[in-house]
Order: C-alpha cells, then structure tokens, then sequence
C-alpha cells in the first residue's frame, strides 16, 4: 500500500518537491473545504448552542433530564459538593451567582451552589428542527419555490432559443448572418452592471416589475450558449440534413427530430450553466423583486442576515439547504463543467 | 418521462405549422431569421436598447424613471459626479463616495488580481505535477467557484463574526477577539481574501489547460539539456503559458471591477465606506436610497463602461504583442 502510494515517476521515491505538493494542496484542501464544513455542522446547532462561546465543531447541547415536581425539563451541571465529589444535578433556578440545584435522583432535597463550582453536562444533538421549522416560520418553501421555478423555466427557454439561433447560425446561409454572430457576440463585451438603470426602466415598462418572469426573460438569451451550441452543431454532417429534405421534412422537424438530440451534449453543458447562473443569481433579481413574496433563495438570504437580531441557526438552516442543488452538480457533473470551462473559456 | 416526452411532443406540433407555412412563404435560406428571431429580440431589448437609453439617463435629470419625462441636463449629472474644490483630497468632493468607490475599486482590482492569478498559477503549477488523483484535487480548488455569492459571503461571516471561530481561535492562544468585518483594514483584507477563495478555481482550471496543452517533447529535451527545473519553469513554461495567463489576468481585471455580490452581503460596504465599490455605489445610487438618482446612476456606470473599455483594449494589445512576440521566437 505505501509503497503503491509512493510510486510517483517511476524511480520509486518521493522527493521533496512532491512532498512540498502534496502539503499544498492539503492546505488547499482544509482552506477550500473546513469553512462549509463549519457551516454544514453549525446548521445542526440549537438555539442556544449556536450562541456558546468558544463555538464547537460539533452540535453540543447541555442535556436536559425530567424531574419529578416540575413541569420543564431541567439542565443538568456536572456539580461539585461541600465535599468536593463531582454529582450531576439539575438546576431549579439561577439568582446572580447563586443556583438552586437538585438532584435528579432525589428532588426533595435542593442545594444552593455558587456558578463557578458548575459545568454543563453536555451531549451531541442534530437540531434538525432548524431545518424543518424555517418552512413554517418564514414562507422558506416560497423562497425554494421561486428559486426552482426561476431555474428551471430559465433553463428550458435558455436551450430553447439559444439553440435555435445556433441552428440558423450553423446550418443556413442567409444574408446578414454574419452581422447577426457578431451582434451576437459582441453582447459579450457588455456587461449587466453597467446597463442596471435602463433594463430596469424595460423590465417596469413591459410590465415585469415584481414578477418572477422580470427575472427569467432579461436573460435567456446568452452569447455563451449561442457560441457553444453552434460550434458543436457545426460538426454535425450536412448530408443529415439533406436526406431529411428529401423526405419532405419540414425545417422545424429536422430542428427538434434530427439537431437538437444530436447536440445533446452540448446542450447537457449549457444546461449545467444555466441552472448554476440563475440558482446563484443576485444583482437583477435585487432589482427586480421588492416584494418579499417573490424572492428567491439568494434575496431570502440576504433580507434576512441583514436583520437585527439575525437568528443564525434558521440562518445556516436556510444557507445549507440553498448550497445543496450546487453541491450535487458539482459532486456528479463536475465533469461537465470543467471541460465546458476549459474548451470554452467561459463561466 | 413519458409525460415530460408528451409535454415535448405538444410543443413540437404547436409550432409545426407556423415554421411550415413561414418555410412556403420565405423559402429556406431566410427561415433563419425566424430562428434567430427570439435571441435578437431579447438581446435588443435588454442589452441594445439599454446602451441607447442609458446615454439618456446620464443626460437627464430629475426623479422619473420615464426617459421622456426627464429634463435635460447635459453633463451637469458628470458635473457633480466629479466636482471636488481640491482634488487632492477626495472629502473635498461633492460626492466622495464615489471617488471612495472609483478608489477603492482600483485598490481592490489590484492586489486582488495579482495575488490570485499569483495563487492560481501556482496551483496549476502544483497540479500539472505527476500527482495521484489530479481530478478530485482540481475539483477541490474548483468547488467554491460553483457556490452562490450569498452563501459565500454568509459563510465567512459566520466564520468572522464577533463569536466565530476565528475570535475563538484568538482568545485560545490568548489573544484578545478582532472586529474581523467593522475594523476598515479587516473588512478590506476579507473582501479581497473572500474573493480570492471563492473564484480561484475557475482561473486555476484555466491555467492548467493551458499548462497541458505544452507538448511534453519540450520538457523531455530541456531534460536531456540537464535545465534545472527552475530554468525549466521560467524559459519553457512561463513563456508558453503567456497567451492564456494575459487572458486569465485581464477577464480577472474585467471581472474584479465589477465586484459586488459577495461583499454588498459580507460587509454592506462598510464599515463608512470602507469596502463600497463601484457597482454597489450605482445600486445604491439608483435603487437603495430614499430618492433613486438613475441619471447619476448612469452617468457613474458610464464611468465604469470607460474602465472596462480600457481594460478591453488593452488586453488586444496584449494579446498581439504576445502573439508577435511567439512568431518572432
């Protein structure tokens, strides 16, 4: 086994270099991935956990035990005595420095113990009542609503057009086409932060302020997935096409039946992109929703650490469950997007 | 699936007819403009249309977001957006907050910029090593670069908060808690470290194409020539990797400048005005205060524009003297 991990160019031995590497990318590894981990593992913290300090990595929270006479569950503290013996007991009740403790075993009895001779009894506890009480407290079903609704709509008009525009650009020749790729283009060249007033005054104009499709149609149509699409359908053979003519097939027919489930692959990249661009969008649907009942995951998010008081076990609830989609995509898909990323040079 | 094949079947036959009856009427060859039809409408009003209509805004003043009802004003809105009584001392300006964004921006771009694509070069470097597992370590690097800019940023202010981990790790060593994000040099040191680790990946990745595609024939007879392997990195490597890392350096820039999403939700841009970039000083300019000022919205976005036009231009002349420089060797 070491030696199989050792092997590396051959000669059987790792230098120093290929130490000094590894130990980097280690420190990659803890850098890129320890802070989500962190979160993911705060998120299972309880209310009154999550504002312990020092913080744990682990969701610790002080055990509670029943006891015979009162209606709550009591915490228990590891307590030392008049004697100095260690005893777990429960406490009753809490005056400045002084607490009424009892023990769980025998309640009539209650001991007055001075706070600093005291230390929780802790226990590892997922709150996964985080998780399940944001749907109720703060319309979270909404927000996961929109934001799918968003990405999925998006996506299917974004393949849509953008394959049709790649199709015509790849497969036609009609005067103006040229202009027509480089108009294309060019939108690359133009980013949205600096056209953010005149499309908001289109999208309020047309009507689409405070609707989720004010989100969805300003940018279905993306230099990106034209460029990608039409460089793949460009290597698929005329004669395809020819034959289909033949056969008396209409252009829409050959469209959907013959180009777009050869393009498959190349439309499986766009689509990665599109999902990816629009769960992760922020500045135009900043914009353009106001109303809290349309917003998205991200402005849902945002609203809500921006509160005072921000309680941050919903908080890390509502963040992990908006970076799972991402997570999956990239645990089975990373393929994808990294060939995408590296032939294309976009993201 | 045989209801999502259905659904695709029903939207086939809708527009059967429409594109049969366009096909008799147009005839092949022109049926391309219906199938480019729905990109350059979208495209034309929301990218074409808005450059026009934002020439208007910068030249217009007043409160309404209809273009007609907006008086004209010529530059008066690029009047007040660069009217200082000193302009050696940004407070004298009238509106300082935007030269404390066009400043804080280009200090930004900077030393982010240069450490990442530093950073990401070495990365790259360190995975074109004969390493085991090359996939799962590059997607290592590469995650963060998928993640929303929310949640990037509400991580590490969960990280940084006054009770977070890293004010834990202090106090155990006994050190006293840093106000990680209301200290102004800590909140700028986080945006630009945040940024780094949230995008490093994406420019890593494109590094270590370029890196593969150097024929291995060049390493083999640099070898045979007994180079050292740091006269290997800096007469083989580096010279061949320049095209893409001039790429990687300028769509850097281009995208540093527009920083926004990740440190409007860590910091909100402050503390004061301490990590206020350009793009969010034109949202709040336009949307977030009281009175939405689109004209000096627009004016302020047409300087950004300029910057970015800059930046464009400068990464063809790189582009060409690189390429000039690669025929003449």
């Amino acid at each position: 086994m070491i030696r199989f991990l050792t092997r590396t160019r051959g000669r059987g031995r790792m230098d120093w270099t290929d130490w000094l590497s590894y130990g980097y990318l280690m420190i990659g590894l803890f850098t890129m991935f320890a802070p989500v981990l962190w979160l993911v593992m705060s998120s299972f913290k309880s209310e009154s956990a999550i504002s312990q300090f020092p913080p744990t990595f682990l969701p610790y929270t002080q055990k509670l035990v029943q006891v015979a006479g009162h209606d709550k569950p009591l915490p228990l503290f590891l307590t030392r005595d008049e004697t100095g013996e260690l005893r777990p007991m429960a406490q009753v009740r809490r005056i400045g420095i002084m607490a009424t403790m009892v023990d769980p075993q025998n309640p009539e009895q209650q001991v007055r113990v001075n706070i600093n001779d005291r230390t929780p009894i802790n226990a590892l506890h997922f709150a996964f009542s985080n998780y399940t009480e944001i749907f109720g407290k703060f319309r979270f079903g909404l927000y996961l609503w929109n934001s799918v609704f968003i990405t999925v709509v998006a996506t299917l008009l974004t393949l849509l057009i953008n394959s049709m525009a790649a199709f015509a650009l790849s497969k036609y020749r009609f005067k103006g086409q040229k202009t027509v790729f480089l108009l294309i283009i060019a939108t690359l060249m133009i980013p949205p932060t600096i056209i953010l007033v005149p499309v908001f005054l289109v999208i309020n104009t047309v009507g689409l302020l405070n609707s989720l499709w004010g989100v969805i149609l300003p940018a279905i149509a993306t230099p990106t997935g034209v460029f990608l699409l039409r460089q793949y359908m460009l290597t698929i053979p005329d004669e395809l096409l020819e034959a289909a003519r033949m056969d008396h097939a209409s252009e829409w027919r050959i469209y959907w039946k013959i180009i777009l489930p050869l393009s498959a692959p190349a439309l499986a990249v766009l689509a990665i992109f599109s999902v990816m661009w629009r769960w992760n969008d922020f500045l135009l649907p900043l914009i353009v929703l106001s109303r809290s009942e349309f917003f998205t995951l991200q402005l849902a998010l945002n609203a809500f650490q921006g509160e005072l008081n921000t309680q941050w076990h919903y908080l890390l609830a509502m963040t992990v469950i908006t970076l799972i989609p991402i997570t999956l995509v990239f645990a089975f898909l990373q393929k994808y997007i990294t060939t995408g990323i590296a032939s294309a040079g976009v993201k | 699936m045989p209801l999502l094949s259905r659904a695709a079947g029903l939207f086939f036959n809708l527009f059967e007819p429409l594109f049969r009856i366009a096909q008799r009427r147009l005839g092949i060859g022109r049926l391309g403009w219906l199938f480019v039809a729905p990109n350059l409408i979208v495209f034309g009003l929301f990218t074409f249309l808005p450059i026009a209509i934002n020439l208007v805004y910068a030249t217009t003043g007043g409160v309404n977001l209809m273009p007609f009802e907006r008086p004209y004003t010529g530059g008066e809105n690029f009047g007040i957006l660069f009217e200082c009584r000193n302009y050696f001392d940004i407070q004298t300006c009238r509106k300082d907050v935007f030269w404390r964004a066009i400043f804080n921006t280009a200090q930004f771009s900077l030393i982010q910029v240069v450490l990442m694509v530093g950073l990401s070069l070495l990365t790259a470097l360190v995975l074109n090593r004969k390493i085991i597992g090359r996939g799962f370590w590059r997607g290592v690097f590469f995650y963060p670069v998928l993640l929303s800019p929310v949640v990037v940023a509400l991580i590490w202010k969960w990280l940084l908060q006054s009770q977070g981990v890293f004010n834990a790790a202090l106090v155990a060593v006994g050190a006293s808690p840093v106000d990680w994000l209301t200290n102004a040099s800590w909140a700028f040191f986080w945006t630009v470290f945040v940024s780094i680790w949230a995008h490093m990946g994406f420019y890593t990745l494109i590094l270590l194409a370029g890196l593969q595609a150097i024929p291995k024939d060049m390493y083999e007879a640099a070898e045979m020539d007994g180079a050292s392997p740091w006269r290997t990195l800096r007469r083989i490597t580096l010279p061949l990797l320049m095209p893409n890392l001039i790429v990687v350096l300028v769509l850097a820039m281009i995208r540093a400048v527009q920083i926004f999403d990740e440190v409007f939700v860590l910091t909100g841009g402050g503390p004061g005005s301490a990590t206020t970039f350009i793009v969010q000083f034109i949202y709040q300019t336009g949307f977030a205060e009281q009175i939405h000022l689109y004209g000096l919205a627009a004016a302020a976005s047409l300087v950004l524009a300029l910057g970015l036009v800059v930046l464009t231009l400068l990464q063809l002349r790189l582009t060409r003297a690189s390429d000039a420089g690669q025929r003449a060797r």
